[in-house]
């Protein structure tokens, strides 16, 4: 979206730009999609949601009485007997990022009317992310089986387990809820809903491939969003 | 814009002369707007009843929608006030009433009040009818995600009501839910009914966000050619401010309902110290109620300007139309607002200086929460600066316009004396704290919804509301209304605490009961008047006079619909174009005393007008 051209008004660089596009009418983001500029305002709420479940986690561990479980400890896979401390993070993340990359190859090819490789980009960034809930699935599992539960565990602190738990859960929650999208997502860029001008089911409105940039935009959010738990959770 | 939007490119009309027909000679360059930049948006009409005044997408019946329900349940937190002054005023009297009750009914009151009631009214009521009408766009951007958020809130709502009828009743921790009492056994509603207000305020949560985001980008992104933002009533400003304030404020409430849901579930301790009872230790332990109280008050501060914001922008549009004069200081108008919503997120702490803070920090509190005085006074000298020498009608849209003045003084200034450290410890948890909240959040945002529903009925409606009965209401609420919150100082000052459901043989007995029964009378008398504009309302729909059409002579857009009551698309065939702020009343040399914001400056030019 580099060559901008909006009539009748111009667009200059820097600070003087943004001070003209502000004090212009119509738009305050020139060339912006609505429905872009409504995903990053909501992605700044849902920073603030994430941001006071950090904070509330930090402030948790930093003040509870009892020691905090040694992560690289509770977190280690066994691999052929030997304790591999974060393993299956490691693979985690690198299968969310993964998708971000996917995920960004489908928003070019979408703008570049290719529609099957924009719809096989979708996909494999879907199956990323499924993969990604599917491990986590097995964490939690694996976690609940030593005896890791939200109201206490044997390692150290019970609000180990209630931050763990819910932290991850939520971000779980925000990943599930991508998929969700990203698979209906495929369907339509498969089906060509796009090319067609075909109305959405419930929303009644014709798409469009910036609604394709639009989930990109919350993709790459959950994936930062993973950064920070995995720094806070499994390397501190 | 790349080529994907190249299939719509409609354009609207190049210049003013085809939008309002006029005939003078046009001058092209004095009058030129820059073309449409995106082209018409694409509204899906209703068909069935269902989708036109149930699952409506239209921002308008959405809109009616959140004010009927804000107006339900704030009904029936009315009815709670009753029964608790009732209680405190004739005890002898409310024998069915426990203190459990009573702990209920304060809590219910209080939350119904801020978030249900206030909260909903103005950004889902008159934000949904208003946004899209005056700053020009046909609807909200996201027409179908504004009526989710509308039944997410209905949702809420019905969740809400239910906790009153769960085993246990309602949750009677207070409104602001204070852990570790408000999940521990003893205190009222400490199982079905704390759960259901967290659900209750999840989803509350939700669904604002759904029209919040809405509100902020239809601001952003949709306004009509030449709508600037300095064009835009300061109504909008005032709902736009208090929306980013909700969308970073909400946040705080969602994750502290979360965590206390599963303290309560799952007995995790996010919340939860050690406690001992009845000489055992409970299960939980090593969690932070302060936590909590942070939490709730980064979002309960801000809340206040949720609610404060839009009132002040409403009345600042209400007292410029019935003064027939420009708003005084626009600009500092806009900056004020935004300037009190930026300095609200670095005040939460004030709520809390008596649970144990670091002295630095109360300092630091006091400091930034009496900062906050300096703009909002500034709102307050140019709203009197706007009547002055203005040629005020007083009518009822006025007299509510004047009675919030002066409410607001008066609740802002005894803010100041609770803002300070050192006054407010004594103050703590005493009426003087209800008087103050009551006066500054409660009837002077309550003054300016009353005086934007005679404003703004005409429009809703088409007929007008009848103006004797409209007086009698103002004049019953706002001596009545003094005669409630002004005694309450004082009981503040003798040491009455709040939130006693009895004084028992305490020293307040003696002085306050005579008071608290005088208040009592005045609370019955108020809330039955606020009955007169219910019944205003059913008699003009049945028999009131038909409103012309723009029947205030104001400015703004939303008196020059192409019907009225608008219909869906709000504008008819071509949107309109803006050449001037909202605020050119009285301009010398002009036809009339007003100048709408649609005029084109080649129309007005022998006018002294100002270049907006």
């Amino acid at each position: 979206m580099s060559e901008q051209k909006i009539d009748g008004f111009e667009l200059k660089p820097g600070f003087k730009g943004m001070a003209s596009d502000t004090g212009s009418d119509q738009t305050m983001f020139k060339g912006v999609h609505w429905g872009k500029a409504m995903m990053w305002i909501f992605l700044l709420s849902d920073t603030f949601v994430f941001s006071c479940f950090l904070i509330s986690y930090m402030k948790g561990r930093g003040s509870t009485i009892v020691d905090w479980p040694n992560t690289s400890e509770v977190f280690s896979l066994y691999v052929g007997g030997v304790p591999v401390p974060l393993l299956l993070i490691a693979i985690m993340t690198f299968v969310l990022i993964t998708s971000s990359g996917t995920m960004a190859l489908a928003v070019k090819y979408g703008y570049e009317k290719n529609r099957k490789m924009c719809g096989w980009l979708i996909l494999a960034t879907a199956v990323g992310g499924l993969t990604f809930v599917g491990m986590q699935v097995f964490e939690w599992s694996k976690l609940i089986h030593e005896g890791v539960r939200p109201w206490g565990n044997p390692f150290g602190a019970s609000q180990f387990g209630s931050f763990f738990f819910m932290i991850t859960g939520f971000h779980g929650f925000h990943v599930s809820i991508g998929v969700i999208f990203l698979f209906i997502y495929t369907y339509k860029v498969f089906a060509g809903h796009y090319e067609s001008k075909k109305r959405g089911w419930f929303t009644k409105m014709k798409g469009d491939y910036v609604e394709i940039e639009i989930l990109g935009l919350y993709w790459h959010f959950v994936d930062l969003v993973w950064v920070f738990i995995f720094a806070f959770f499994y390397l501190w | 814009m790349s080529d994907e939007y190249d299939n719509n490119k409609s354009y609207q009309a190049q210049s003013s002369e085809v939008m309002d027909g006029s005939t003078g000679s046009v001058n092209p360059d004095i009058d030129y707007v820059r073309p449409a930049e995106v082209g018409e948006q694409d509204l899906y009409h209703g068909h069935s009843f269902i989708e036109k005044w149930v699952f409506c997408q239209d921002a308008k019946v959405i809109g009616v929608q959140y004010f009927l329900t804000a107006v339900f349940t704030g009904i029936v937190g009315l009815i709670l006030s009753w029964l608790m002054r009732l209680q405190l005023g004739f005890p002898e009297l409310a024998g069915f009433m426990t203190a459990e009750h009573y702990y209920q009914f304060v809590t219910m009151h209080g939350m119904i009040m801020v978030v249900y009631f206030l909260t909903a009214l103005f950004l889902g009521g008159f934000g949904n009818y208003l946004i899209p009408l005056m700053v020009g766009a046909r609807d909200m951007v996201f027409p179908y995600v504004n009526m989710l958020s509308f039944w997410m809130f209905f949702v809420a709502v019905a969740v809400l009501m239910a906790s009153f009828f769960v085993p246990g009743g309602p949750t009677g921790a207070g409104w602001t839910l204070y852990p570790p009492q408000t999940i521990l056994e003893g205190t009222p509603g400490s199982g079905m009914g704390i759960l259901l207000m967290l659900i209750s305020l999840s989803l509350f949560v939700i669904g604002f966000t759904m029209g919040g985001l809405n509100y902020m980008i239809t601001i952003l992104q949709a306004r009509t050619r030449g709508m600037t933002l300095m064009r835009m009533p300061l109504t909008v400003w005032g709902i736009f401010t208090a929306t980013v304030l909700a969308m970073l404020a909400f946040p705080a409430l969602l994750v502290s309902a979360i965590m206390m849901t599963l303290d309560k579930v799952l007995q995790t301790s996010f919340f939860m110290p050690t406690i001992l009872k009845a000489g055992e230790v409970l299960e939980y332990g090593g969690g932070s109620p302060i936590l909590f109280q942070h939490l709730f008050w980064f979002f309960g501060h801000p809340e206040v300007y949720i609610v404060a914001l839009p009132a002040f922008g409403i009345v600042s549009d209400l007292i410029s139309v019935h003064a027939r004069k420009n708003i005084f200081g626009y600009r500092m108008m806009v900056w004020a607002i935004v300037g009190i919503g930026a300095l609200s997120f670095f005040v939460w702490a004030h709520h809390m200086y008596v649970s144990g803070m670091n002295p630095w920090f109360g300092f630091f509190f006091a400091t930034t929460t009496l900062i906050i005085a300096v703009p909002t006074a500034m709102k307050v000298y140019n709203w009197i600066l706007t009547l002055w020498r203005g040629n005020i009608r007083i009518n009822t849209v006025m007299l509510w316009c004047l009675g919030f003045i002066v409410t607001f003084v008066n609740g802002g200034i005894t803010g100041i004396f609770l803002g300070n450290v050192s006054v407010d410890v004594p103050l703590s948890d005493t009426y003087f704290v209800i008087a103050h909240f009551h006066m500054v959040m409660g009837i002077a945002p309550l003054m300016v919804i009353m005086g934007a529903v005679y404003h703004w009925f005409p429009l809703v409606a088409g007929k007008m509301l009848h103006e004797g009965l409209g007086k009698w209401h103002f004049w019953i609420t706002f001596l009545g209304a003094y005669s409630i919150y002004f005694p309450m100082h004082y009981l503040g000052f003798i040491g009455v605490p709040r939130r006693y459901f009895e004084m028992y043989d305490s020293p307040y007995m003696t002085s306050a009961v005579g008071m608290n029964e005088f208040i009592s009378i005045a609370a019955f008398i108020v809330g039955a008047a606020q009955f007169i504009l219910v019944f205003n309302i059913i008699k003009t729909l049945k028999t009131g006079k038909k409103a012309e059409q723009n029947p205030w002579k104001a400015n703004s857009l939303e008196w020059y619909t192409s019907t009225v009551p608008p219909e869906h698309g709000n504008f008819g065939e071509r949107l309109p174009v803006v050449h001037r702020w909202p605020y050119d009343f009285s301009v010398p040399g002009a036809k009339d005393d007003f100048i709408p914001q649609t005029t084109a400056p080649s129309e007005v030019i022998h006018t002294e007008v100002e270049k907006t």
